[in-house]
C-alpha cells in the first residue's frame, strides 16, 4: 500500500460527496415536475411522448398500479431484447456477420439486462451485432436504471407524504428520468470517453498486420455510447467480453477514475433526493454517513489484500502485489477500489479480473453483494435496499425501549416490517440454495474453472452477483451452459422483483399514514447513534447468514494459500 | 390494469427509439467529427498499412522487440469448433486466465515464466507484471520496471549500446496523471515503433 494509493481513494470519497448536493438538488426538482434548465430542449420530446403513449401527466397511480406499469413495461423490454438478440442474423448494423443468439442464451441475457442485472454469459464482440448492443442493450441499461430510480422516488413518496393514496406516475417518472437526467449525462460522457480513447464506429472489425507481420483482428463498435450508460446506470454489462478492463472500454486512468465515480454519482445523490423530500437532509446525509463506513472499510481489506500479494507470487520473490488479471495502466490501487466500487453499486463492471483477485481481496465484492448492494447500490435499488435495513433497525431499536417506532414521521408497524424481512430474506434463499444445488450437480461442478475451494467459491459469487443484479463474475466459471442460464436467470428475476414488491408495499403502506412531529420519546435519526445502530443491524443480519457460506470459500482458501497449498 | 398497456408499449418503443437508435447513431456521427482517430479506435498505419491499435496490445516474440505481458486469450480451435486454443492478444475475444490465488495452473505458469526470464537477465529482480497475464489479455502497457528488464537482450538483439535503449524507454514511459492517478507505464508498441524509427536510421 502506498501514500499515493491512499489519496487517490480519498480524492475519490470526497468527489462523490461533492457531487451528492448538486445532483441530489438536479433530480429532486426533476422528480417533483419542475422546470429545468434543459426544458426548452426536452419539454417538446416529452409531451410528444406522453401524447402517443396516451399519458396523462397529471394523474397519479396507487402503488399496485404503479407496480402493474412497471411490469407490464418490462415485459415489453424482455420481448425487444430476446427478439433482437434471435433475429440479429437477419437484422442490420450487423457488419461481423454474427449468427442467431441461442434461446437460453438469449433469455439469460434479457433477464439479465432487465433486471440491471448485465450478467455476461455473452462474450460482447465475439457474439452480438451492433443493433443487438444498441437497441437491445444500451436502450434496456436506459430503462433498467431509469426504472431503479423511480422506484426508489416511489418509496421516498411514501415516506414524505402524509395521508396520500398515490405514490406518482411511472410513466411520468420513467420519461423524465430518461430524458432529463440520463440522457444529457450520457452525451457529455460519451464525449468524454471518446476523446479519452474509446471507439464510437458503425464500421467493421479492423484488421491490422502487427509489427511482426501476424495479422490481428481488432474488435470495434459503437462502444462509447454504451459504456457511458452502463457506468452511469450501474448496469455493468460489457461491450467487450472484458468489460471495463479491455481498453477500448477504459482506455486510461482518467476515464477509469470518471467511470468509478459515475458508478456512485447517482446512487450518493439519492440519499440527498431523500433528505429534500422528507424535509430534512440531515436524514439523507445519515444514510449516506452508513454506506461511507462501510464503503471505507470494504476498501481497506481489499486494497490490504491485493498489495500483500499471493504466495505463489511472494514464494518466486515476486513483489509489487497480485498483478495477475490486472491491468498496468490501473495497478493494485486502481483495481481493489473498482471492484468495491462495483460490488457495493449493482454495478457489476470490472477493471481486473475478480477471479483472480487474492481470497480476501475476491471475498470484500462478495460480501459486499451479499450484503444487498445497499452501500450506495444500484441506481435507486441501493437507496430502497438499504431504507429497508433502516425499517428494520428502527424496528430493533423500538424493541429495546418498548415504544412504536418511528421514522420521519412515520409510525413503521407490523406490515412494514413483514415486508422488510421478505426483502431481506428471499436473497439467501436464492444465492444459498442454488449453490447448494450446483455444487452436487456433477454436470455444474464441471463449468468451475478452478480446483478446491476457489471453485466453490466461483459458483456462490455467480448466484450471489445474479441475486443481487450485480453481473460480476468469477469469470473462470463457464456461465453458458443450460443449467446456470436458467438458474442465474431465475436468481436475477428473484433478487430484483421480489426485492421492489415489497419496497413497493411498504411505500404504499408508508404513504397513507399520517404524519406525527418527533416527541421527547423519538430516537434521533441523523446522529452518530443511528448511523452506528444501522450499521450494526446489516453487519448482524448480513454476517449470521452469509458467513457459513464464506467460511466454505473463501475463508480456508485464504488459510490454504497461507500454508502454501496450491489445487 | 388495461389501461396501462397502451402506455406500456408506446412509452417502450418511444425510449427504444431514442435511447437505443437515435442517442448511439448520433452520438457516432458527433463523435466521429470531433474526435474521429479515436472513434475509430485509434489505428496506426506505417507505409499506409494499419499495423494495430495504440490502445491495443500486441504479440512480440521476438528478441529485437519489448514484449509485452503474458495474454490468456483465446480463439476457437480451427479443428474442433466447440474447443478453444490458446492465441495470445486476439483482439476480438478479450479475456483474463481466471485463474485463482491457489491455483496449481497459474503457480506452474508463473514459476516457468520466472525461470525463463532470470536466464535472460540475472542482474535483475524480475518485475510482477512480465509474469502474470493482464484483465483484458490486451494491455498494451508494461510497468517502466519490465521495460529495462528487457533492455540487454534488445540492446543484444540489435547491436545497439544498452544505453541508447535505455534512453528510449525513459523517452516513452508515462507518469501518472498530474502525479496522482493510475501507474507509471510503457506502451510495448509505441516503444517498439521507436525502437524501429531509431535503429534505421
Amino acid at each position: 500500500m502506498t501514500l499515493i494509493g491512499w489519496i487517490q481513494i480519498l480524492l475519490y470519497c470526497a468527489i462523490i460527496v461533492a457531487l451528492a448536493k448538486p445532483l441530489g438538488w438536479y433530480m429532486t426538482g426533476v422528480f417533483n415536475g419542475e422546470r429545468t434548465f434543459l426544458s426548452p430542449v426536452l419539454r417538446p420530446v416529452e409531451v410528444a411522448v406522453y401524447r402517443i403513449s396516451g399519458v396523462d401527466e397529471r394523474h397519479e397511480q396507487h402503488w399496485l398500479t404503479y407496480t402493474i406499469a412497471m411490469l407490464l413495461f418490462h415485459v415489453g423490454g424482455f420481448l425487444v431484447i430476446y427478439g433482437v438478440m434471435r433475429l440479429q442474423a437477419v437484422l442490420p448494423f450487423n457488419p461481423a456477420g454474427q449468427s442467431a443468439v441461442a434461446e437460453d442464451l438469449s433469455f439469460n441475457t434479457a433477464i439479465s439486462f432487465l433486471t440491471n442485472t448485465n450478467w455476461q454469459n455473452y462474450g460482447g464482440e465475439s457474439t452480438l451485432s451492433y443493433l443487438v448492443q444498441m437497441l437491445g442493450l444500451t436502450h434496456q441499461n436506459f430503462l433498467s436504471a431509469a426504472t431503479g430510480i423511480v422506484l426508489a422516488i416511489a418509496l421516498i413518496r411514501g415516506f414524505s407524504r402524509a395521508s396520500a393514496r398515490t405514490v406518482g406516475n411511472f410513466w411520468v417518472d420513467v420519461v423524465r428520468c430518461t430524458l432529463y437526467i440520463l440522457l444529457p449525462l450520457c452525451i457529455l460522457m460519451t464525449l468524454f470517453l471518446v476523446w479519452q480513447g474509446i471507439p464510437q464506429t458503425l464500421g467493421p472489425y479492423v484488421k491490422a498486420t502487427t509489427l511482426e507481420g501476424a495479422t490481428q483482428t481488432i474488435a470495434v463498435g459503437p462502444v462509447a455510447s454504451q459504456v457511458a450508460i452502463k457506468m452511469l446506470g450501474t448496469n455493468g454489462g460489457g461491450f467487450f467480453n472484458a468489460n471495463a478492463a479491455h481498453p477500448f472500454e477504459n482506455p486510461t486512468a482518467l476515464s477509469n477514475v470518471v467511470q468509478m465515480i459515475s458508478v456512485f454519482a447517482l446512487g450518493a445523490a439519492l440519499t440527498n433526493v431523500f433528505g429534500r423530500m422528507v424535509g430534512n437532509p440531515r436524514q439523507g446525509w445519515a444514510i449516506l454517513a452508513v454506506m461511507g463506513v462501510l464503503f471505507i472499510a470494504g476498501v481497506s481489506i481489499a486494497y490490504w489484500a491485493e498489495a500483500s500479494g499471493t504466495s505463489t507470487l511472494n514464494a518466486l520473490g515476486l513483489t509489487g502485489g497480485n498483478m495477475e488479471g490486472k491491468e498496468v495502466r490501473f495497478g493494485i490501487v486502481a483495481s481493489a477500489l473498482f471492484a468495491v466500487i462495483t460490488t457495493a453499486a449493482s454495478c457489476g463492471a470490472v477493471n481486473a479480473m475478480h477471479d483472480s483477485f487474492t481470497a480476501l481481496g475476491g471475498m470484500i465484492p462478495l460480501i459486499n453483494m451479499q450484503l444487498g448492494e445497499i452501500i450506495i447500490g444500484g441506481v435507486g435499488a441501493g437507496l430502497y435496499g438499504m431504507l429497508l435495513f433502516v425499517v428494520l433497525a428502527i424496528f430493533v431499536a423500538g424493541l429495546m425501549v418498548g415504544r412504536t417506532p418511528e421514522y420521519v414521521g412515520k409510525k413503521i408497524e407490523a406490515r412494514e416490517v413483514k415486508m422488510a424481512m421478505l426483502a431481506i430474506l428471499v436473497l439467501p434463499l436464492m444465492y444459498l440454495g442454488w449453490t447448494a444445488v450446483a455444487v452436487v450437480l456433477p454436470s455444474a461442478v464441471a463449468s468451475m474453472a478452478n480446483a478446491g475451494p476457489h471453485g466453490f467459491t466461483e459458483v456462490l459469487y455467480a448466484f450471489t452477483s445474479a441475486t443481487a443484479n450485480n453481473g460480476s463474475a468469477f469469470a473462470g466459471l463457464t456461465g453458458n451452459t443450460f443449467f446456470y442460464n436458467l438458474t442465474l436467470a431465475s436468481s436475477m428475476f428473484v433478487g430484483r422483483f421480489f426485492m421492489i414488491i415489497p419496497a413497493m408495499a411498504i411505500a404504499g403502506s408508508l404513504a397513507e399514514k399520517k404524519s406525527i412531529p418527533p416527541s421527547a420519546g423519538t430516537l434521533p435519526t441523523t446522529g452518530g447513534l443511528f448511523v452506528g445502530l444501522v450499521v450494526g443491524v446489516i453487519l448482524i443480519i448480513g454476517g449470521l447468514t452469509f458467513f457459513p457460506a464464506l467460511a466454505l470459500g473463501p475463508i480456508v482458501e485464504h488459510l490454504a494459500m497461507t500454508a502454501g497449498t496450491v489445487f | 390494469m388495461l389501461k396501462e398497456i397502451r402506455p406500456a408499449i408506446f412509452v417502450l418503443l418511444a425510449l427504444a427509439f431514442i435511447t437505443g437508435l437515435i442517442y448511439p447513431l448520433a452520438m457516432t456521427v458527433v463523435a466521429g467529427t470531433i474526435f474521429p482517430a479515436q472513434a475509430e479506435g485509434s489505428l496506426i498505419t506505417r507505409d499506409g498499412k494499419v499495423i494495430g491499435s495504440a490502445l491495443i496490445g500486441q504479440e512480440f516474440k521476438d528478441d529485437k522487440y519489448f514484449h509485452g505481458r503474458p495474454s490468456a486469450t483465446t480463439a476457437a480451435d480451427p479443428n474442433d469448433a466447440t474447443k478453444t486454443v490458446p492465441a495470445p492478444y486476439n483482439a476480438a475475444n478479450s479475456s483474463g486466465s481466471n485463474l485463482g490465488p491457489t491455483s496449481k495452473a497459474l503457480a506452474d505458469r508463473v514459476k516457468q515464466d520466472v525461470d525463463k526470464l532470470r536466464a535472460e537477465n540475472a542482474a535483475q529482480a524480475v518485475p510482477v507484471d512480465l509474469v502474470t497475464s493482464s484483465a483484458s489479455g490486451l494491455d498494451p502497457d508494461i510497468s517502466p520496471a519490465a521495460a529495462l528488464f528487457q533492455v540487454p537482450r534488445i540492446a543484444k538483439a540489435r547491436g545497439v549500446p544498452e544505453d541508447r535503449v535505455r534512453a528510449l524507454v525513459a523517452k516513452n514511459t508515462d507518469g501518472r496523471l498530474i502525479g496522482l492517478l493510475g501507474e507509471p507505464r510503457v506502451n510495448v508498441l509505441a516503444l517498439n515503433l521507436a525502437l524501429d524509427a531509431s535503429t534505421a536510421r
